[in-house]
């Protein structure tokens, strides 16, 4: 009884003394009891409310969690489509460009299969004979010489790619025009029949030269890789393609033949060439106050078309 | 109904063989899908189906390329009919013996390919060794999985169908 109207007076008496902060003890102990209860009720209510904003009221989160994944795949898919036809109006805008540049008639297809057997390097496009394909047609793309036709049937053709065993090209060295032959050899391209006296360096920009009368003359197949000179007549050059093979999606197809370019058709040229250059000196001779204006030269002599493309109009470096 | 079966499987093989060519035209590990689904179509129907499905795989491929038909033919019909002969005569289950078969036959067809090719001056192929090796081991590792597939997964539809019938 005692102890208890001790407490009870204890409690009465602090209540009116203050603390050093000038507030009474009372509510400093009842302030701090009450605010443990406070933080202990907030703590219990944060603890049901995360539950039922982390669990319970998940369920709509969950669904608009979805939602929102499906739309960024939709977004993802539409990105990726957006991007692919961004790269296919670039080759094609690439593909355009060559056309033009090239100055020659070509028909743009689609590769819609690779080769049937591993040992072969061919594959088969949209364009068939039904669009002037025929074979024997050179075959071009943005990056340089991809092959020739080989067979075409209405709506499609079979391209023998450059790297094929049994594929060749007429090609010259850009730099110093030195003429040479490159067969297929399943992945890279060799360069037979290079003179040994010619110059050439690692690097060199190998392109067509027009003679074989498939490829127009100009193109580029690819660039000196190594040089095994030998003691031989000739140079033993292994040429690695310009084109990548594995990325091809889209080539042109030359539909018109290059100008002649043999040695024969070239001194039949300088021959009629020479004619009428004759005709005119003597028609000059005859009567040089009735000289005629010199008349444009004949239709065969002017440049090659594939003179348009920039490959042979000055030598190159292997970058370029 | 196992013909039609078997050609629809090359026809497949076929099919992703030119779809696919293209991805590893660079590589000299380039796989020949017919020659796998041939082997294995022998190793489990005998040397006179093999023979047969070599002989017209064989005959497809190479009209759908640019070399000499038959060539390709003549190759997987032996290659077929020795596959069908292994199969037959001894017990070739195992994914280890399947792996040398799938990987002997793919040396026998490129030593009949290319020896054909070369005897008849139609093709050069210089030391081809490491090519066919390539070839050969990814060929034996692709038939051995696709085997072990195809004759896994309906025992595995067929044990999980009994699993849930014993629990009913």
């Amino acid at each position: 009884m005692l102890a208890g109207a001790i407490v009870l007076h204890v409690i009465l008496i602090s209540a009116q003394v203050n603390t050093t902060a000038g507030i009474p003890f009372i509510q400093v102990v009842t302030f701090g009891a009450f605010s443990e209860l406070q933080r202990g009720t907030m703590k219990s209510v944060d603890g049901v409310r995360g539950l039922w904003s982390g669990y319970v009221a998940l369920r709509d989160v969950q669904s608009e969690n979805e939602s929102l994944k499906r739309e960024l795949q939709t977004l993802q898919v539409r990105l990726q489509e957006e991007r692919a036809q961004a790269q296919r109006s670039e080759n094609l805008s690439q593909l355009l460009d060559l056309r033009e540049r090239a100055g020659v008639e070509t028909v743009a297809a689609e590769i819609i299969a690779g080769p049937a057997s591993v040992e072969f390097r061919d594959m088969t496009i949209d364009k068939g004979s039904a669009d002037g394909v025929a074979p024997d047609m050179a075959v071009i793309s943005p990056a340089g010489v991809v092959g020739r036709v080989i067979l075409s049937s209405p709506r499609a053709a079979r391209v023998q790619m450059l790297i094929d065993r049994n594929a060749a090209a007429g090609a010259m060295i850009e730099r110093t025009r030195a003429q040479g032959l490159v067969v297929g050899q399943g992945a890279t391209l060799r360069m037979d029949y290079v003179s040994g006296t010619a110059e050439i360096e690692q690097g060199d920009l190998i392109v067509t030269s027009g003679i074989d009368k498939i490829y127009p003359k100009g193109f580029v197949i690819g660039t000196v890789e190594a040089i095994d000179r030998g003691t031989g007549t000739y140079h033993a050059i292994t040429v690695r393609p310009s084109v990548d093979f594995s990325r091809l999606e889209e080539v042109l197809v030359v539909t018109t033949p290059p100008l002649a370019t043999t040695a024969a058709d070239i001194a039949v040229e300088a021959t009629a060439i020479a004619a009428k250059q004759l005709q005119q000196e003597m028609a000059r001779n005859v009567s040089p106050a009735n000289a005629t204006p010199r008349s444009p030269p004949p239709a065969r002599t002017r440049v090659p078309a594939s003179t348009g493309s920039p490959t042979n109009r000055t030598p190159r470096g292997p970058g370029e | 109904m196992k013909i039609v079966a078997a050609l629809a499987a090359l026809a497949i093989a076929l099919a992703l063989q030119t779809t696919l060519g293209s991805l590893v035209i660079r590589g000299t590990a380039a796989l020949d899908l017919v020659l796998i689904v041939v082997v294995y179509l022998a190793l489990i129907t005998g040397p006179i189906t093999g023979l047969l499905l070599g002989s017209v795989a064989g005959l497809v491929q190479d009209s759908l390329s640019s070399g000499i038909i038959g060539i390709g033919g003549l190759a997987k019909t032996i290659v077929g009919f020795v596959a069908g002969v292994l199969g037959s005569q001894f017990i070739v289950a195992a994914p280890l013996s399947r792996f040398v078969v799938f990987l002997l036959a793919t040396v026998v067809h490129a030593t009949v390919f290319m020896g054909l090719y070369t005897l008849l001056d139609l093709r050069q192929f210089d030391t081809p060794y490491a090519a066919v090796l390539s070839q050969a081991v990814g060929n034996a590792f692709l038939g051995v999985v696709g085997a072990q597939l195809i004759e896994l997964l309906p025992g595995l539809r067929d044990r999980r169908k009994a699993r849930r019938m014993s629990r009913h």
